[in-house]
């Protein structure tokens, strides 16, 4: 096993059909957020027109960002309450062919959680826990609704830098309906019915009973998969319909599948810094962003290839295959690692757990950074402003001006909401591993022990505060301890990133607009992009340097001086 | 050094100054006050528990780390009292400063009326319906009403009119402000508004920081450096758990590893404790080296607006032009020969010491080699200029045969008046020649020789030396100048291309200013202007930065947030230059603040957890982390607490001084401000670190 | 702020219809109608009766059969998952350490011969179906000896296996492998003319 051409084919193809497909999808977003006339209105315009009658929306109100954010949390409050009930009635409930019992509550709200999130953490078997009907009807649902819910978070923003003096940031119900019906439905029926086309399954049946050549027996669980994955891929969810994820071959069953499931990770996020840039009139302004997401990537990218790739231990002298799946081998499994937890998606196609420590610190580091790296759906992109809005405060100090960014002053408030925004998820990882390694609740659920051990609870805790999903999958979660504290931690993660974006919507909006000059910090350069790369990784080094020494860095050691636990 | 640096960088280590911070240091101990700077606050506290901790065991019996716990526990003390100097410091010079200020302000006198002898008075100590007098080359020292006399003032500071304007007791033309200057005749006046003594006061409680209220964006900045000290806090406070978890794996207790002294100082040197303990000196000197620049700012919040400001209005007298406009050329009368309207002119000019007067002079020389006769010796008479009969001249008695020449010149309508009074023509192109001199904006002066029109000598503004590169620079630094003037467009198109302004009002009335500024600020510009008239207080007030010339009037001086003592008015410039390095230096030392923690992760988190891991070999695998090689777990943490504090006192010339501004573009700033204190700030601790740490460890300190 | 609640519900219930019961239901309908066999599991029939799915991958003991890769669930698809070991564990290095005993054992191979990494380690999914060319490869004389295979039988044996390689996809994507399950099948119905050449 040699890292050879093909792999390097593999990976420029990769992030050259995303640089490709960015504009495409960028530009058609672009479209639909503004309301113009678009191809898909055709199909859909009537069922627009038709929920906002049904739901008595005035899609010409415009909201302040207080009644944004309100509803908004309402709305994902709502698909809390329904999730939940779902999961708790799922055995009076119809398709649910394999009779499955109702969920325990801490395991319902966890996922209910999860699922809203956008985290799509998942303690529990898909195959052996959630009915058809809960598949279906409730968990693919907030698939699509937690997904719009993180892209619309961008609007406000955007609205706030082009508009002036104004409270108004838009409407949510109208941004959320158009970016569901528009973008994310039409994009998941397409590569819904390329995945069947491949392998995946899309059926309402229950799970085949047969009888093997050598005589042994097997169930083959089946259900409505396809349309789930396509949606969690595209929408930065990531939660599996079967327990493997990824790795399963009904949700991946070819390379191929394995290539547009990965690139369907990044698309949309992708997409969206076009889209902002589209939409704020500068495109460099969005070439910066893309190029610093893009660096980070690549550079993330290369360290854990590198450390797969290497890492020979001495009682197998080839690199390790734990947790891959064979028709993926390496690369691919790097690569969406990598792509999963930059992206804030959490499916997974290999078991982060089984991986090198710096390949392991690589999905760490992604997260820690607040999903920055491309992010989540629209998450990637409001998670970026926060950093976006430090790096021009810090820039415009050193250059002796009063920091703006396309022409809004940042000020005192703006810095506060930036600093929570940054702080907050980065407080819940730290505040509940400290928690999760000395008590016994956190400990018991262990199956590594040693530094890997500390690196499973750690991350636990950063894929929950970073709404990511994946997972050192070792880690039993579904216990009492874990499935609240993880709760607790998803929310923060979400809420505490999205209320200040919204706030400094707001404020941004309420502001004049101050025409650049030569003595404006251009914030579409190099530089800007290099300093944007600084300020994020010292301040994600800063924070967890401590805790990575005592995960991944020392267990790297080790390792390498080949010892175990 | 000059008197006007005021208190210079030298003198920051002035003994008396330097005796009364390291008072103040321990003063500031205080933490009531400290609890401003959370920063600050979180060490002074962090350095409390370490005593506690080192009281604890030195009562209790536990030698073994009782040395090294007190040594990092006095230099947590140390950080906090480094810190506190730095403040002081600055209070102090700032207080020397406002103190010189006072003496030097007390020095300009009015020569007021008691009980009918004129006593000199300190401006300052004129209070309501104090009578005073001026005569011709005095600045009236307030405002106030003529109650006796005539008089032409100059009040081109205000209006930016050079032509003199007449103030007399009276009902009328009786208002005289603070500031202008009396150009001829004698005035008693009647003060109607206080000068404000308390004023200074203010100011100096400013300086000294007592009453200084954080700015807007100090206000940002320690919200960022409250943020960055919090998670540090988590940073640390979750350690001692993952520590924990650490040791049971490889089987040792890591109890020592995570004293509090040694948590504490991993904090210690964490948070931003560069930028915190130097955040306070950074702003006052901000305002000190506006008051070496004799400008007073009457809120830390304009010094550092100042650095915002992307569009200055300018008066164009005094600003862009000299004050005084110059011949500039001479239009004779028909049938006359230049050479007799220059000679004319400059003998009617030989006496005139006005900066006019003396430009006709020197042009007639120039010009046509015409040497100016001592006419005096002929027994010329001088006429002077008064108010009554607007115009000046000489009368020189018949001489070599010439006849006696009775030369007069003044404005054009005076002096058509004085021919026509006495039955003369004057001449139609002279009077078409005078219409275009006004289209021009150059002010015309119309000489007369016994009677006879000989022309016109042309006085023009004169565009400031170096003035058209400081607006290239500006354009550089991003700010767009506007001249106002009262010319008409032409003329003002004119100055305008050749001062190199970006815009012009021409025709500028008060109300024009007033409107410009709005119409800036509704399109997000940050407004500068420099005023000294009453009617300018408007327009001050509603400007970001408004400079009000210390000759102007009470009332601008109140609407404006700075005080020019100097009434330079090229001065505005220099404020936001200052304005934009206190901001500089703030961003530096913040970068390079939070750039030193990289290395000082690496000298402590390898002290700290090197053990781990280890299984029965004397180093864990951490300790290849310590890449710096430094002595021992001990001299590690105590250099890297050493240098956190030293670092401190070592910066505070550079806050106090500021960092280097030169004008060009943003982004060659920041590149240059990223690679001293970015880079630098990740390098430098790493060489001072290891140099404390051979120190530490050649002392044998632990 | 209140009257935002009743949007929320009623919109989170008109998407629910949408995207929860049109949207699959409409994939479901679409995949039954373009593709019945994979859209229901990519099952395997073998006389008629279904065997498998080509997907999804089976335990092969014995030295009869080609065997699939370690699997930490043993092949049982409820729940599909993986051991989740990490580099540094010592359970790992253990079973890693003795699949490869055996595999060299059971195979006769050389003592220090490499066995490929996916024959030592389990898969993600626990379901795996393919191996390496090589891990089939090194298991042809172990099955053609327990087939009691002559020369010739060993040959279309191993031309079988060169022909049941699968190449990465579009010559591309992802690695060779070899269907463990599709081989398995083939080498029964290999097993019948083989010992007619025997």
């Amino acid at each position: 096993m040699k890292f050879g051409t093909l792999d390097v084919l593999q990976v420029a193809l990769f992030i050259l059909s995303l640089a490709v497909l960015t504009p495409i999808i960028g530009s058609f977003m672009a479209k639909v957020f503004s309301g113009e006339k678009h191809f898909m209105k055709s199909f859909l315009g009537k069922t627009e027109e038709l929920i906002y009658r049904v739901c008595r929306i005035n899609p010409a109100e415009e909201m302040n960002w207080k009644e944004y954010t309100f509803a908004l949390l309402a709305f994902n409050f709502a698909g809390f309450i329904l999730l939940l009930l779902f999961q708790e009635v799922q055995q009076i409930l119809p398709f649910n062919p394999q009779h499955l019992p109702a969920v325990s509550w801490d395991l319902a709200i966890n996922t209910a959680v999860s699922f809203v999130t956008n985290t799509n953490w998942q303690s529990y078997a898909g195959e052996t826990t959630m009915s058809n009907f809960v598949q279906m009807v409730g968990l693919t649902v907030q698939n699509f609704l937690s997904a719009a819910t993180g892209i619309v978070v961008i609007l406000p923003f955007i609205r706030g830098i082009i508009r002036k003096t104004t409270d108004d940031i838009g409407n949510f119900w109208v941004d959320v309906t158009r970016t569901t019906l528009y973008i994310l439905l039409p994009l998941s029926v397409i590569l819904a019915i390329i995945l069947v086309g491949q392998g995946t399954v899309q059926t309402l049946t229950h799970y085949h009973t047969v009888k093997a050549i050598t005589g042994q027996g097997q169930v083959i669980p089946v259900g409505p998969a396809a349309s789930q994955i396509a949606i969690k891929q595209l929408g930065s969810n990531g939660g599996g319909f079967f327990n493997a994820n990824g790795a399963h071959p009904f949700e991946n069953p070819t390379p191929l599948t394995d290539f547009l499931e990965m690139l369907s990770i990044l698309l949309i996020a992708s997409g969206l810094v076009y889209t902002y840039g589209r939409l704020i009139g500068s495109m460099k302004q969005a070439l910066v962003i893309w190029s610093v997401m893009l660096v980070l990537f690549v550079s993330m990218l290369s360290v854990s290839l590198y450390s797969e790739w290497t890492f020979h231990p001495a009682y197998a002298s080839t690199p390790t295959m734990e947790g891959k799946e064979t028709r993926f081998g390496i690369t691919n499994s790097v690569l969406w690692e990598v792509a999963t937890t930059s992206a804030s998606n959490g499916s997974v196609n290999a078991m982060h757990d089984s991986m090198t420590p710096l390949s392991g610190m690589v999905a760490l580091v992604n997260m820690m950074t607040g999903e920055v790296i491309f992010g989540g759906v629209g998450a990637g992109l409001y998670g970026m402003f926060h950093f976006i809005l430090l790096t021009v405060f810090i820039a415009g100090l050193m250059v002796g001006r009063t920091p703006e960014y396309l022409g809004k002053k940042i000020e005192a408030y703006e810095v506060k909401m930036a600093v929570i925004g940054v702080v907050a998820p980065s407080a819940a990882i730290l505040v509940f591993t400290a928690i999760g390694v000395i008590t016994r609740g956190g400990i018991s659920s262990l199956n590594n022990s040693g530094p890997h051990g500390f690196s499973e609870i750690l991350y636990a805790f950063t894929s929950a505060a970073a709404n990511n999903g994946s997972a050192f999958a070792g880690l039993n979660t579904n216990t009492v301890f874990y499935n609240l504290s993880q709760s607790a931690g998803m929310v923060i993660g979400r809420y505490s990133v999205i209320v200040p974006v919204l706030a400094i919507s707001g404020s941004l909006a309420r502001k004049k607009s101050i025409p650049p000059s030569p003595g404006t910090f251009p914030t579409d350069s190099p530089l800007f992009g290099f300093l944007l790369i600084g300020i994020i990784i010292i301040i994600s080094a800063l924070t967890f340097f401590p805790a990575l020494a005592l995960g991944p860095i020392v267990e790297h050691f080790l390792m390498l001086a080949g010892k175990t636990f | 050094m000059d008197n006007k640096s005021g208190v210079g960088l030298a003198s920051a280590f002035d003994r008396n100054i330097v005796v009364q911070a390291l008072a103040d240091s321990f003063k500031k101990l205080n933490p009531k006050t400290l609890v401003k700077n959370p920063v600050m606050f979180v060490v002074e506290v962090v350095a409390v528990v370490s005593t506690y901790v080192v009281a604890q065991s030195a009562i209790g019996h536990q030698p073994s780390s009782l040395s090294f716990d007190a040594q990092i526990t006095v230099w947590l003390w140390i950080t906090v009292l480094f810190a506190n100097f730095a403040e002081a410091i600055a209070e102090g010079r700032g207080k020397a400063q406002a103190e010189a200020l006072r003496k030097a302000r007390a020095e300009t006198f009015a020569r007021k009326l008691e009980n009918g002898k004129e006593v000199n008075v300190p401006a300052t100590e004129l209070s309501k319906d104090d009578i005073v007098v001026c005569e011709a080359g005095d600045v009236i020292p307030a405002d106030g009403l003529v109650v006796e006399g005539i008089a032409s003032v100059d009040e081109s500071a205000i209006t930016g009119e050079s032509a003199p304007v007449i103030r007399e007791s009276g009902e009328e033309r009786n208002a005289v402000t603070g500031g202008t200057k009396v150009l001829s005749d004698r005035i008693v006046i009647r003060i109607i508004a206080e000068q404000g003594s308390t004023f200074m006061d203010k100011i100096i409680s400013l300086v000294e920081g007592a009453k200084r209220q954080k700015t807007p964006n100090e206000i940002a900045l320690t919200i960022l450096l409250s943020a960055l000290t919090i998670v540090f806090l988590l940073a640390v406070a979750t350690f001692p758990p993952f520590m924990h978890y650490s040791g049971k794996a490889s089987g040792i207790s890591v109890n020592e590893y995570v004293s509090l002294p040694i948590l504490d100082s991993l904090l210690v040197c964490l948070i931003p404790t560069t930028i915190g303990g130097l955040l306070s000196a950074i702003g006052i000197s901000g305002m000190d080296r506006l008051i070496r620049k004799n400008v007073i700012a009457t809120s830390g919040r304009a010094a550092e607006a100042a650095g915002d400001v992307d569009v200055l209005l300018l008066d164009k007298t005094g600003t862009i032009t000299l004050g005084n406009r110059m011949a500039s050329d001479f239009l004779p009368a028909p049938g006359i020969p230049v050479e007799r309207l220059a000679d004319a002119a400059q003998l009617s000019s030989i006496a005139d010491e006005t900066p006019e007067g003396r430009s006709i002079v020197i042009l007639a020389k120039e010009r046509y080699g015409m040497r100016a006769k001592e006419v005096r010796d002929v027994g010329a008479t001088f006429i002077p200029f008064s108010a009554q009969t607007k115009m000046s001249g000489v009368e020189i008695p018949a001489l070599d045969g010439l006849g006696p020449r009775s030369i007069r010149k003044g404005s054009g309508e005076a002096m058509k008046k004085f021919v026509t009074e006495i039955g003369k023509t004057f001449p139609q192109s002279v009077q078409k020649n005078l219409e275009e001199i006004a289209r021009q904006g150059s002010t015309p002066l119309v000489v007369v020789e016994n009677g006879e029109v000989l022309g016109i000598v042309q006085l023009k503004d004169i565009v400031k030396g170096g003035i058209k590169e400081r607006f290239a620079q500006l354009r550089k630094m991003g700010i767009k100048t506007v001249m106002i003037t009262g010319d008409n467009a032409l003329t003002a198109a004119a100055i305008a291309a050749e001062a190199g302004v970006d815009d012009f009002i021409a025709e500028a009335k008060p109300e024009d200013k007033l409107a410009r500024i709005r119409q800036e600020q509704a399109s997000g510009h940050l407004v500068g202007m420099i005023g000294d008239g009453t009617n300018d207080a408007p327009a001050l007030a509603q400007a970001d930065v408004g400079i009000a010339m210390n000759s102007g009037t009470q009332a601008a001086r109140e609407a404006g947030n700075m005080v020019d003592l100097d009434s330079n008015p090229t001065k505005l410039i220099e404020v936001v230059e200052t304005g934009k390095k206190l901001l500089m230096t703030r961003g530096a030392l913040t970068t390079f603040s939070i750039a030193n923690d990289v290395s000082k992760y690496f000298a402590i988190i390898p002290a700290m957890t090197g053990a781990l891991y280890a299984f029965g070999k004397p180093y864990g695998p951490l300790s290849a982390l310590n890449i710096m090689k430094l002595g021992s777990p001990e001299s590690a943490i105590l250099s890297a607490v050493i240098f956190n504090a030293i670092i401190i006192i070592l910066l505070v010339p550079l806050a106090l001084k500021g960092v280097k501004y030169r004008p060009v573009g943003a982004s060659a700033v920041l590149r240059r401000n990223l690679l001293v204190y970015g880079l630098g700030g990740i390098i430098a601790p790493f060489i001072g670190i290891k140099l404390i740490d051979i120190l530490v460890n050649a002392l044998r300190l632990v | 702020m209140k009257k935002a609640i009743l949007p929320a519900i009623y919109l989170t219930l008109s998407m629910t219809f949408v995207t929860g019961i049109i949207y699959p239901l409409f994939i479901t309908a679409v995949s039954q109608l373009i593709f019945p066999g994979r859209a229901d599991g990519s099952l395997v029939k073998v006389d008629g009766s279904v065997v498998g799915s080509k997907l999804i991958g089976q335990h092969f003991t014995g030295d009869r059969y080609f065997w699939s890769r370690p699997s930490s669930t043993d092949y049982n698809a409820l729940p599909s998952g993986a051991s989740n070991y990490g580099p540094t564990s010592d359970s790992l290095k253990t079973l890693v350490e003795r699949r490869r005993a055996d595999f060299i054992q059971l195979n006769s191979l050389p003592s220090n011969a490499i066995v490929p990494a996916e024959m030592l380690y389990a898969s993600g999914s626990g379901l795996d179906p393919d191996i390496s060319p090589e891990g089939a490869e090194l298991q042809i004389e172990r099955v053609a000896r327990a087939r009691r295979f002559g020369p010739r039988g060993r040959e279309a044996l191993a031309k079988l296996v060169r022909r049941s390689v699968r190449g990465p996809q579009f010559g591309l994507l992802g690695e060779p492998r070899v269907n463990v399950l599709l081989l398995n099948i083939a080498l029964d119905t290999l097993h019948v003319t083989g010992r007619k050449t025997s």
